[in-house]
């Protein structure tokens, strides 16, 4: 186990030395950082196509007026448990299996920092999800109180949402061990000559994610650990007869909830901070101000959270001070976009499927910070609240911003975790179908909003039935299009797909995982990648 | 007028061509309260400047996705980083934020300033229907879903009629007098719920066990419809709202009449029923009260338990009774929302109908009995 694989020429020597368990063990028993991200992965695209069902079913549902497939009590489940499960169990756990397979490789280390917490952090995360899964079966159904499980709502409900708050703890401390992981390795773990300020901005935003992560999961287990005493112990955080507060729920719950949309949002920026240099064969632009734009948007992101509040009364004041904090952040963010179109400003751009999902990040992203600038003016957010504006924009900014940058990251990574290209035609069919369906489902949910309509209601006055059927319509096509996605795209890679693919499939690619083999061999950079090579990369990246 | 434009104009700045769908809403409804028309035009202003950032951020981009592209034979220049640039595109989004925050502001305080009411109205939250107190008339009902229910569910075969108020329809609509100034004080029964009248641009949470406030002023007669529009359980879709505003002196009449009702309603605290008398009162109570969760033939729903046969209800009449004066889980405490004679008459109807035989008589008086317990 010495030969080490930092030059291509040794590549297809390497296989023997691959002695990892095979069978069930090998996963069970994961401690390598390739195996647990590819299990995330996997556990991540399953979890999307079990809360993209549910999806489904709510848009059946509204297709037309009346009721017709689900219960008002089923319907409010599925909006509950296709919330929680995309956010806990789709897009968190495919950043993070995206950083385990990808940080040590890009900043040259052997593995994660604690390989066996690493593989505790992953198997958490099944059992949890049974969870969410057998609360439908129990007496009273799942939680419905929506993703954010308002008190006193959330005391009311019966022994699913005790199943759900298990789950939420479970996946909490995943999460936790996740971050605890991912910051110790990038900074201990780092070849010689990678400085912070040379790493690839995929490793920075992951690193300061994982702050966020440490920083407001144990808040969100607080929220609904007071929520569970309420529930079974008498207490009375959230109930105004024993001297409680519901208000003070959504404060604690925000305070967790807006941190987290840039949990799920800054390792997409990321990704897409990888990909666009790469295919604009010409090095990100302002590096410091996007390193800078992060930081900042991370810590705005615990000064804002009241602007998910501004219809339960609070003092004048207060719905001040959270509008001009929260109007801030479109600062850095609209540095980051600048910054991506100066990237690729006189550029020499191709557009292979990774750049078009990039692309279509930063054009939807874009499109969800429009409609995230009016929400966040209280004025106006005082006739949008809860309703399907809202449900418009943060659609724009997680499936388009998380979900499309996730998209771009596996086809950019493919060929090195696979050893095989992708199908260009197949992988640019299911980016259109991809961007037309989506914004076919969302795009007339603005309308819907603006006209009042509000969110989580299984039925609908009749003026709303057109643009209804239409987004029921797009988002049939747009399932369908993740499906082909599996079947067509990704299976078909794995056994194989359009050939074999060099150790650097794009020709603009200059970080450190382009210099192992494809794919990548199972132990990588056991002798740390050399000084002249970490400078030679940082230099082409003009990182000085 | 200055509306229409702005609408249309957000079609076309959207950059899609719905013109063709004129008759669909797509913009927000048209406000009957000066408040309601500055937040009206706040947000046509908001969306100008996005429209243009929008057109500026795009027109670069595609620009360079057309220019730049290796397939057209652009070479990749080796520019990376410009603090002047980066400075600019700092200032100048910040500079816009404070155009943008600086109406919002002055709007924001005009919402907050409960001041100077000309009447007031308490607006509470039930699961799932709103309740109105009318505190210097004295006049309170509830204000329940009125669209028939055979109009959303069980309606195999043929597609039943439905009118532009589906969904947005009640029993008994909130009415004021226009052009005074409304303070709503609102609470919530429950759990939290949302009052939400478009044209008039106010939303407040009701909470249960705190009040808030609001106001509104509407500058025109007509019918407002609105909905709760905060998720509070499983008819959560089923609570509308309307607001009749009317003349002062078809108020002053509505006052009188319902003055009149409230007092031919009132039930006789200390009158003794007979059984058939109390069944078909309970009847009544139990239609509007209860068959949402119960069901109308007492088979329950769900999380929600049968009646018929339910131990509760065959066992001992105190059980049950305390059970509906303080409720348990889902079950909502009604000691609060219903007269004695309603509870009373309630538990002797449960007690009474489909394969529930006691026979047994609840009276007023020993609900009345039990609360002071």
């Amino acid at each position: 186990m010495t030969t080490t694989v930092h030059t291509p020429d040794h590549a297809h020597g390497d296989d023997h030395h691959d002695h990892h368990p095979h069978g069930l063990t090998r996963w069970l028993a994961a401690t390598n950082h390739k195996d647990i991200g590819t299990l995330y992965m996997w556990f991540a695209f399953i979890m999307f196509l079990t809360g993209g069902v549910m999806a489904l079913c709510i848009r059946a549902e509204l297709f037309s007026p009346g009721l017709q497939f689900v219960r008002p009590e089923l319907f409010n489940q599925f909006t509950t448990l296709h919330g929680l499960i995309m956010v806990f169990g789709a897009i968190m756990p495919a950043f993070t299996g995206l950083a385990n397979w990808m940080i040590p490789l890009m900043i040259g280390a052997p593995d994660m920092a604690f390989a066996r917490m690493n593989n505790w952090s992953f198997w958490l995360l099944p059992p949890a999800a049974l969870l969410l899964m057998i609360s439908f079966a129990v007496p009273g159904g799942a939680a419905a109180a929506g993703w954010t499980l308002y008190a006193p709502l959330s005391t009311q409900m019966g022994m699913g949402m005790d199943l759900t708050i298990f789950a939420i703890h479970i996946m909490g401390i995943s999460s936790i061990m996740g971050a605890i992981n991912i910051i110790t390795t990038i900074l201990n773990m780092r070849a010689p000559g990678m400085t912070m300020m040379k790493m690839p901005m995929f490793v920075w935003t992951s690193l300061i994610t994982a702050y966020l992560l440490i920083a407001v999961m144990p808040v969100l287990a607080g929220a609904v650990t007071m929520v569970l005493t309420d529930r079974h112990f008498g207490t009375s955080f959230f109930n105004a007869a024993g001297g409680g507060d519901p208000v003070l729920y959504q404060h604690i719950f925000w305070f967790f909830g807006h941190p987290e949309v840039y949990i799920m949002a800054l390792p997409a920026f990321g990704v897409v901070s990888q990909v666009i240099p790469t295919f604009a064969r010409k090095t990100l632009f302002g590096y410091h101000s996007m390193v800078y734009a992060t930081s900042s948007i991370a810590i705005l992101s615990f000064m804002v959270w009241a602007h998910h509040m501004y219809s339960v009364g609070m003092p004048v004041t207060a719905q001040l001070f959270f509008m001009y904090a929260t109007t801030l952040i479109a600062v850095p963010t609209g540095v980051k976009v600048f910054n991506w179109i100066a990237t690729m400003w006189k550029g020499s751009m191709t557009f292979e499927t990774p750049m078009l999902f990039a692309i279509g990040f930063v054009c939807l992203f874009t499109m969800g910070g429009f409609s995230g600038v009016v929400l966040s003016i209280a004025a106006v957010d005082i006739q949008l609240h809860d309703t399907y504006y809202v449900v418009a924009h943060f659609h724009y900014v997680l499936v388009a911003g998380a979900l499309f940058s996730l998209f771009a990251a596996v086809y950019y990574w493919l060929p090195k975790w696979t050893g095989f290209m992708y199908s260009e035609t197949r992988g640019k069919i299911h980016f259109w179908w991809s961007m037309i369906a989506f914004n076919v489902t969302f795009f007339p949910m603005h309308f819907l909003g603006l006209a009042g309509m509000p969110r989580r209601i299984p039925d609908y006055a009749v003026q709303f039935t057109e643009f209804n059927a239409l987004a029921s319509v797009g988002a049939f096509a747009f399932g369908i299009a993740q499906i082909y996605f599996l079947f067509a795209v990704l299976l078909p890679t794995i056994r194989g797909g359009a050939g074999p693919a060099p150790a650097k499939p794009w020709e603009g690619g200059n970080t450190l995982e382009w210099e192992v083999p494809s794919p990548a061999p199972f132990h990588t950079w056991e002798q740390p990648p050399s000084r002249e090579l970490v400078d030679k990369l940082a230099a082409q990246q003009q990182l000085h | 007028m200055k509306k229409r434009a702005s609408w249309s104009f957000a079609a076309l700045a959207l950059g899609t061509s719905l013109s063709a769908l004129a008759d669909y809403k797509l913009n927000l409804q048209t406000p009957v309260t000066k408040l309601g028309e500055e937040v009206y035009d706040l947000h046509t202003f908001l969306l100008v400047i996005c429209s243009v950032i929008f057109v500026v951020v795009f027109g670069a981009m595609f620009y360079s996705i057309f220019k730049h592209r290796k397939a057209a034979g652009h070479k990749a220049a080796n520019f990376h980083e410009s603090t002047t640039v980066e400075i600019v595109w700092t200032i100048i989004p910040a500079l816009i934020l404070v155009a943008m925050a600086w109406p919002a502001t002055k709007v924001i305080i005009a919402q907050k300033d409960t001041r100077g009411a000309d009447m007031t109205i308490k607006v509470t939250g039930y699961q799932w229907k709103w309740g109105y107190d009318y505190l210097d008339e004295g006049i309170s009902f509830h204000s329940r879903l009125a669209t028939p229910q055979e109009q959303y569910e069980n309606y195999e075969g043929q597609k039943p009629v439905r009118n532009a108020a589906y969904m947005l329809e009640v029993d008994n609509p909130v009415v004021v007098p226009v052009g005074k100034r409304v303070r709503l004080l609102l609470t919530a029964n429950d759990v939290i719920h949302s009052w939400w009248v478009p044209a008039f641009a106010v939303k407040q949470d009701a909470i249960p066990g705190y009040i808030r406030d609001t106001w509104f002023k509407a500058e025109k007669e007509g019918v407002y419809r609105g909905q709760c529009v905060e998720l509070c359980g499983k008819d959560h879709g089923f609570m509308p709202i309307v607001v009749n505003v009317v003349s002062q002196e078809k108020y002053d009449a509505w006052v009188g009449e319902q003055k009149k009702l409230m007092a031919a309603s009132q039930d006789d605290p200390n009158k003794v029923w007979t059984l058939p008398e109390m069944v078909a009162r309970g009847q009544k109570v139990y239609d509007s009260n209860c068959a949402v969760c119960h069901q109308a033939n007492g088979k329950g729903q769900g999380a929600f338990p049968a009646l018929d046969g339910s131990k509760m209800v065959v066992g001992p009449k105190a059980d049950q009774v305390h059970l509906l004066l303080k409720g348990k889980g889902a079950m909502p405490a009604w000691e609060k929302t219903l007269s004695d004679t309603e509870i009373a008459a309630a538990i002797t109807f449960t007690r009474n109908s489909w394969g529930n035989k006691t026979g047994e008589l609840i009276q007023p008086a020993e609900i009345k009995a039990a609360r002071s317990m």
